[in-house]
């Protein structure tokens, strides 16, 4: 089913209260973007269903396992880009059909003659494309993104996103991502939670009403960016 | 683009460009003309790689050629170069030499194996759990501070003058500096890799063989020949008092024998093995598993 619900969350560290009584529902299948103010516990709620972190009160219900991509810091430094994406790939129990699967995803990922390379003679966007692939290429049902290419460059950003809808395509799962990019957040996801500060609670949702994959500057698109960064104060809610 | 990826803008290049669109050439006052440099590696070409120590040690000896063909000193207090020669081809012949490299190079082997074999597994302890870090840290911080010279006396007593009096001395040395690197690369594991290994399911022993191990072997291997080093100095301090034969006795027999010649050819020899030791260890770095440990 591969679901994640949050009812009544409160995650407090020492005096700081970073969730109150915080819920919220994310149904199979569907790709939830979470953007809001930095500090207001968008990790937090990350750790919670990842399982790194236990709730002070309420409950986190995680229907599935989960796999987390990181920020190009978690791929394993003392394995090539092949050993890595290997380590999605346990369930395969024999070496043929492992050797296959690796082939396609690095083709899928435009990494075909790097698959020897180590993590450090890579650049940042091709360390991020191992790192969607080695969460993708396995049996995971739900994919916890965190800022996964806040420290990519603005062009890279964009191809990213374009492989990630392709490869969402061909293997659906549950997606949580946190972001700040609300770019990102609007072009991705079918519905974006925006987050007030602390304690965090949600200040609006916003559905993108359109299938996925889309550009950037689809009009639904656009419009959602509008409605976030209304909602956030940023841009008037009169244009 | 230049040879190595460096862009190149050439002077004439910037000319041709002005003259053909009309513009007269800016002054060159205040401007600022990048030459087309060959780009500085980090790779020294082999020729200099050669030559430059080969200088360093032609000036060295020719130093110590004048100084003692100037007759400065007394042959006595400090020998000429022939005379060293002569001392070392002497002590080869006779198999004497041979002898005391072999007696020291196992003596390092069997301390520095034994201490490995004890340090890492005791800094990985102290590294992975908070109970065995406040039992054991303070007593490894304390040896580790206690030159292991002083236990000569104590090496002497229980074990004599020996192999094993030397063994147990290098060990003393290598182990809690080990043991403490160790324990630091442990703790400096970023928390993200365990989190990885938890969503892909490694626990256990694979956690140790596939994630703590390789993440800390960069560090490890340096420490490692750090260690080697100490180990090496302190060999020759025990042996000069603790040993019968070995390359610090050959110091000692020397003192003794007032064979200032000898001093000084083993004083080379013992230079050269620990250079031999310390490029062996630095061989390891070069493993493309712990490469990224060493690039910044």
């Amino acid at each position: 089913m591969s679901s994640v619900r949050f009812e009544n969350v409160t995650c407090a560290f020492g005096s700081v209260t970073v969730l109150d009584r915080f819920s919220l529902q994310v149904h199979p299948g569907e790709f939830v973007a979470i953007v809001g103010p930095s500090g207001c516990g968008k990790t937090t709620l990350l750790n919670l269903i990842a399982g790194n972190l236990a709730p002070t009160s309420g409950s986190v219900a995680v229907d599935g396992n989960t796999r987390t991509v990181y920020q190009q810091d978690g791929l394993f430094p003392w394995r090539t880009v092949r050993e890595n994406i290997l380590l999605g790939l346990q369930h395969l129990s024999t070496p043929e059909e492992r050797e296959r699967a690796i082939t396609e995803i690095l083709a899928l990922i435009g990494l075909e003659n790097f698959g020897g390379h180590y993590p450090h003679e890579l650049s940042g966007g091709m360390k991020q494309r191992t790192e969607l692939a080695r969460a993708l290429v396995g049996r995971t049902d739900i994919l916890l993104m965190d800022e996964p290419f806040s420290s990519l460059d603005y062009l890279t950003r964009l191809k990213l996103r374009q492989e990630l809808s392709r490869m969402l395509a061909e293997r659906p799962r549950t997606v949580v991502l946190v972001t700040h990019d609300i770019e990102e957040a609007a072009q991705l996801a079918d519905r974006i939670v925006v987050l007030t500060a602390r304690p965090t609670r949600i200040s609006r949702e916003a559905i993108v009403d359109l299938p996925r994959p889309r550009n950037a500057t689809a009009p639904a698109v656009v419009a959602t960016m509008h409605t976030i960064l209304s909602e956030m104060g940023i841009e008037d809610s009169k244009p | 683009m230049g040879a190595g990826g460096l862009p190149c803008y050439s002077a004439n290049g910037a000319d041709s460009k002005q003259s053909s669109t009309g513009h007269p050439p800016v002054s060159s006052f205040g401007s600022r003309v990048r030459k087309c440099q060959r780009p500085m590696s980090d790779r020294p070409n082999s020729f200099n790689a050669f030559l430059l120590p080969a200088v360093t040690f032609v000036v060295l000896m020719a130093f110590w050629f004048g100084f003692t063909a100037l007759r400065l000193a007394p042959e006595s207090a400090f020998p000429s170069p022939q005379s060293v020669v002569r001392a070392f081809l002497g002590d080869m012949k006779d198999g004497s030499l041979p002898r005391d490299i072999v007696a020291s190079l196992w003596r390092v082997a069997c301390g520095f194996l034994l201490s490995m074999v004890v340090g890492i597994p005791l800094g990985l302890g102290i590294g992975l759990s908070r109970n065995a870090r406040l039992a054991l840290l303070p007593a490894v911080n304390f040896f580790r501070n206690l030159s292991p010279i002083a236990w000569i006396p104590f090496a002497i007593l229980w074990f004599g003058i020996g192999d094993v009096s030397t063994v147990f001395l290098i060990f003393l040395a290598a182990t809690f500096p080990l043991t403490v690197s160790t324990a630091a690369a442990v703790a400096n594991i970023p928390r993200v890799h365990f989190r990885v290994a938890r969503d892909y399911g490694i626990t256990g022993s694979r956690l140790l063989t596939e994630v703590i191990l390789p993440a800390i072997l960069p560090q490890v291997i340096t420490s490692l020949r750090v260690t080697v080093g100490l180990s090496w100095l302190v060999l020759v301090a025990a042996e000069m008092i603790a040993g019968r034969e070995g390359l610090g006795f050959l110091v000692w027999d020397a003192r003794n024998g007032l064979r200032m010649d000898r001093l000084v050819s083993a004083m080379i020899v013992i230079g050269l093995i620990g250079i031999v030791l310390d490029r062996l260890l630095s061989g390891l770095t070069r493993l493309p598993s712990v490469r990224w440990g060493y690039e910044r």
